[in-house]
């Protein structure tokens, strides 16, 4: 609870901070006071506690969770520093709606009631609608911005009614006394269908096959510091919802649900990867890249009961290694060019470091050993095959299999191809900093996958 | 003292290397190399003292992986293959200038590290993670350092990787599978399963994809000519000298005795396959017009054998197997080490480029050709133990077998001494060849002698591979 506030006040800091001219120590504070509520938080923790007649809870899960989304928050605010140099008025706008985000996700992890799992998804997807449409003078970024807005409220409504659904069945918006009703037969009709609106509506924020849609364009059309958030952060963040959603609103997946989870989860790997194959631009690689491990992460319903530790683990070897490729990209755009693949042409030269930063998260997304990527595979993949689902699991090989097709691509451009062109425009050095560290972390959870296990 | 010193050895080696800065690397390399040999020899006294040389530690809680290497006879013969064969790997490279030499030598020893790894670990998941490790450091060598253009290289080499993960990744399932039923991925607890027959078959294909695009064993062989023409010379070496026997060891640690039941069912089929690829790979050899491609083809036919020996599950086949793949990977890495002399001085691999080098250089004239005779086994190398044992085997299985294996030694004699007439022999070049200098001979003579001498005396490898050859084969007939 102190850190929702804590989260929500540093934003508000932020703004005054403009006010009162000291827009250059504004990533500091940031990232400072964030390390300060990481630390906080963890300090306080004892055991699982409720506020507000049960509208938080904060468990293991949403600390674990929480404190993912923070240091991904850091990483994306230090990189903000440098990005958001150009429009020196709006930097504090652009950092508090990061903050406000930020306290969204926190939210969306740690609801006890269903009005402030709505409040934490509206606050979260606001702020990313606003941010993908930040770069104003650009059509693209209008393009991304308004597409997102207007997909993304509409599935907001479908939530929302299917929280109506729900509330209408049993009378309660209070998710443990939802969930002890729905052990008990005899639930009106409606119960499921609500259920049902509002995975739906979450399959659309973690931009599952057939709601994926909207993905590549609003992240190839967001400012990429945006799209880094969008795939990282926003992604884990509902990930984590849904399955604390589908843990805690039915008590066991009937069969058929859990043959539409194969099936979505199928689906939405092959379709991304499939896409992935034959995207040009990185960013929209990445996007499709990004559905098909959605399709990995949706897995772990199938082990609903067991699976939070290795879903956990899952989401922060992705978003580290997300984080980390992100912080190249933008790296390499920043320094005067595109985000084609041919932009990347010859990084292995003329900056190894950053080469072999790429290089490495794109490793640990296809899931090759040291890199956390490989354990979180592994570990979705064992639990899968523990609760007899084989099948989702050879399809989820033939998927990796099939993703190094375009993850070799942009390695191979880094290290085989020449670079022409002579440009080569300082670039900030936090840049570098962020992908390292973030790799680093990454190899680190992957030698030791216990760090992160053995918090849930 | 105890296995993970070679390891340590050989990651520390790669890091200093890449530290030491480009002038000192391959010297560094080198110096690394030979330590990780000393103490291997060193660890071998130990073992045969019947001192304890396994490490155990944990690694993961849940899932429960434990940090466990350890080493029989057939690892340890496969961690001494490793070891004796990166000196002279390194110090066949000498030669070659090399753009950031400090990446590729760092990047060799690393590969080292990966596949001495792989031998010694007895944990499923540890002997996984060594296993597809190797591969990344192989990529990036054979992409970077590769001959001819790049855009010719990158795909075949992008082939290899694909397959060879491909494999692996069901191999990772089976892993993932057995791991569901015992809650282990220790060797010890899993050749204690009872597994049903359909699941043994299961198993027993999951590992065969993997172990047979490694090997390779036909039809899963169609990345490998490629990849050794383009990779550079040291990168050939690793992957025909040490690599591919990880693929051989795997299938006696791993495979045969995780699925016995099916390993005798699938017997004929899979000696069949083994057998096609020594017939294929030596006719196929025949036709070939660039001398690293045709090493390659040979080098399929042979391994062809290597596996038909192990899949014979018979004590003869596998101790046959063993000793033949340390004599292939002597000798396989001689002669690329012989193209690469060639290359150094004619700038080509084609055959018709060739000849006429013999009455240039008598010395490397006649290295070479011992080199080759070893290949064709020769009575008086290592080699002809190792095939001869192996045929032996394949006649106790059906004689049929040990006929179409055997051809292996008509055609392969007709092959390998017919690119040496077209290669050495003929009217003098007119391309000037100069004479092998002082390294190049020094590494040819450690090969030759190396064969040669336990062709004589293979008494103590066989000493040291038997018992756990007996060991693992009464798991099998368990």
């Amino acid at each position: 609870m102190d850190t929702l506030i804590a989260i929500a006040g540093l934003g508000i800091v932020v703004l005054l901070a403009e006010v009162i001219n000291l827009r250059k120590f504004i990533v500091p504070i940031t990232v400072a006071g964030l390390l300060a509520i990481l630390a906080y938080s963890w300090n306080n923790f004892n055991g699982t506690e409720s506020f507000y007649n049960n509208m938080i809870i904060v468990n293991k899960f949403s600390l674990a969770f929480s404190s993912l989304f923070i240091v991904l928050s850091i990483f994306l605010i230090a990189m903000g520093g440098d990005f958001y140099k150009e429009h020196p008025t709006k930097f504090s706008d652009y950092i508090s709606i990061k903050l406000f985000m930020l306290s969204g996700a926190v939210a969306m992890v740690s609801f006890g009631n269903m009005a402030m799992f709505f409040l934490g998804i509206e606050v979260l997807s606001i702020s990313l609608y606003i941010l993908a449409g930040s770069d104003r003078l650009n059509v693209l970024s209008n393009e991304s911005g308004m597409k997102y807005f207007l997909l993304g409220s509409f599935a907001s409504g479908i939530i929302l009614f299917g929280i109506c659904l729900v509330y209408g069945a049993t009378g309660y918006f209070d998710v443990p006394s939802i969930y002890g009703l729905s052990q008990g037969a005899g639930l009106p009709v409606w119960f499921p269908i609500g259920v049902t609106m509002i995975i739906i509506g979450m399959l659309f924020k973690i931009a599952a096959f057939p709601f994926h849609f909207w993905a590549p364009d609003v992240y190839e059309g967001a400012p990429s510091l945006v799209t880094a958030t969008m795939s990282t952060l926003a992604k884990v963040v509902a990930v984590a919802t849904l399955y604390k959603l589908a843990s805690n609103l039915m008590v066991e997946l009937d069969y058929k649900t859990q043959i539409l989870i194969v099936v979505i989860s199928i689906l939405t790997m092959t379709v991304g990867n499939f896409m992935a194959l034959k995207q040009h631009n990185v960013k929209r690689m990445l996007a499709f890249s990004g559905i098909s491990h959605a399709g990995f992460m949706l897995m772990a319903l199938l082990s609903i009961k067991t699976v939070a530790a290795n879903l956990f683990y899952y989401t922060a070897a992705y978003a580290l290694a997300g984080i980390a490729a992100f912080a190249v990209i933008i790296y390499v755009s920043r320094s005067g060019r595109d985000e084609n693949i041919s932009s990347f042409n010859g990084l292995g030269k003329k900056n190894p470091l950053m080469a072999a930063v790429l290089t490495a998260s794109l490793l640990s997304m296809a899931g090759i050993p040291v890199f956390a990527g490989f354990f979180a595979k592994f570990m979705l993949f064992s639990q899968t095959i523990a609760a007899g689902y084989l099948v989702v699991v050879i399809f989820g090989v033939v998927n990796s299999i099939v993703s190094i097709g375009y993850y070799f691509k942009l390695i191979l451009a880094m290290y085989t191809k020449e670079d022409n062109t002579t440009e080569n425009n300082k670039v900030s050095l936090i840049y570098s900093i962020v992908a390292v560290l973030a790799i680093v972390l990454n190899i680190i959870i992957g030698v030791h996958p216990n760090l992160l296990t053995s918090l849930l | 003292m105890n296995v993970t010193t070679i390891l340590l050895i050989f990651l520390l080696g790669a890091v200093l290397t890449y530290v030491s800065g480009n002038k000192l690397a391959s010297k560094i390399a080198l110096g690394f190399s030979i330590m990780a040999a000393l103490a291997s020899f060193y660890l071998l006294q130990l073992y045969l003292a019947n001192q304890n040389i396994s490490f155990n530690g944990v690694w993961l809680q849940s899932p429960k992986v434990f940090l466990s290497l350890q080493a029989d006879g057939i690892s340890l013969a496969m961690v001494l293959l490793t070891t004796c064969l990166m000196p002279v790997i390194v110090l066949s490279s000498f030669g070659n200038i090399y753009n950031n030499a400090k990446s590729f030598y760092s990047l060799v020893l690393f590969m080292a590290f990966a596949m001495t790894g792989t031998f010694l670990a007895t944990d499923g998941l540890v002997y996984y993670v060594f296993w597809e490790l190797a591969l990344i450091p192989i990529y990036f060598i054979a992409l970077i350092w590769g001959n001819g253009s790049i855009e010719s290289r990158k795909k075949a080499i992008l082939k290899f990787f694909i397959y060879t993960l491909a494999g692996s990744l069901f191999m990772l399932i089976a892993f993932a599978y057995l791991y569901t039923k015992t809650g282990s991925f220790l060797w010890n607890d899993l050749v204690k399963l009872n597994l049903t027959s359909t699941e043994q078959t299961w198993i027993f294909l999951a590992f065969f994809l993997a172990y047979a695009i490694k090997i390779p064993i036909i039809p899963f062989h169609t990345w490998q000519a490629k990849v050794y023409q383009k990779a550079p010379t040291v990168g050939t070496m690793l992957l025909s000298g040490i690599m591919l026997k990880m693929g051989l060891y795997s299938v006696i640690r791993w495979q045969l005795p995780l699925a016995p039941l099916a390993a005798k069912t699938y017997m004929p089929y899979v000696l069949a396959l083994s057998i096609a690829g020594v017939i294929y790979g030596s006719i196929v050899a025949l036709k070939q017009k660039d001398l690293k491609k045709l090493l390659a083809y040979s080098s399929l036919a042979h391994v062809g054998l290597i596996a038909a020996g192990c899949y014979t599950l018979t004590q003869d086949g596998l101790s046959g197997a063993i000793a033949q793949m340390i004599a292939h990977g002597f000798v396989i890495v001689g002669l690329f080490f012989a193209a690469e002399v060639i290359y150094r001085r004619y700038d080509s691999y084609k055959i018709k480029d060739l000849g006429g080098i013999r009455s240039q250089t008598p010395k490397f004239s006649s290295l070479f050709l011992l080199l080759v005779l070893a290949s064709v086994a020769l009575p008086g190398t290592y080699n002809f133990v190792g095939e001869f044992t192996v045929l032996f085997s394949l006649y106790q299985i059906n004689i049929w077998y040990a006929v179409f294996g055997g051809t292996t030694i008509i055609l392969g004699a007709y092959y390998m001494l017919k690119m040496f007439q077209n290669v050495m022999l003929g009217e003098t070049n007119t391309k000037a060849f100069a004479d092998v200098n002082w390294t190049e001979t020094f590494v040819f003579v450690v090969i030759i002698a190396f064969l040669l001498l336990y062709g004589l005396y293979p008494k103590p490898i066989t000493d040291l591979v038997t018992p756990s050859v007996k060991e693992i084969l009464t798991i099998i007939n368990r």
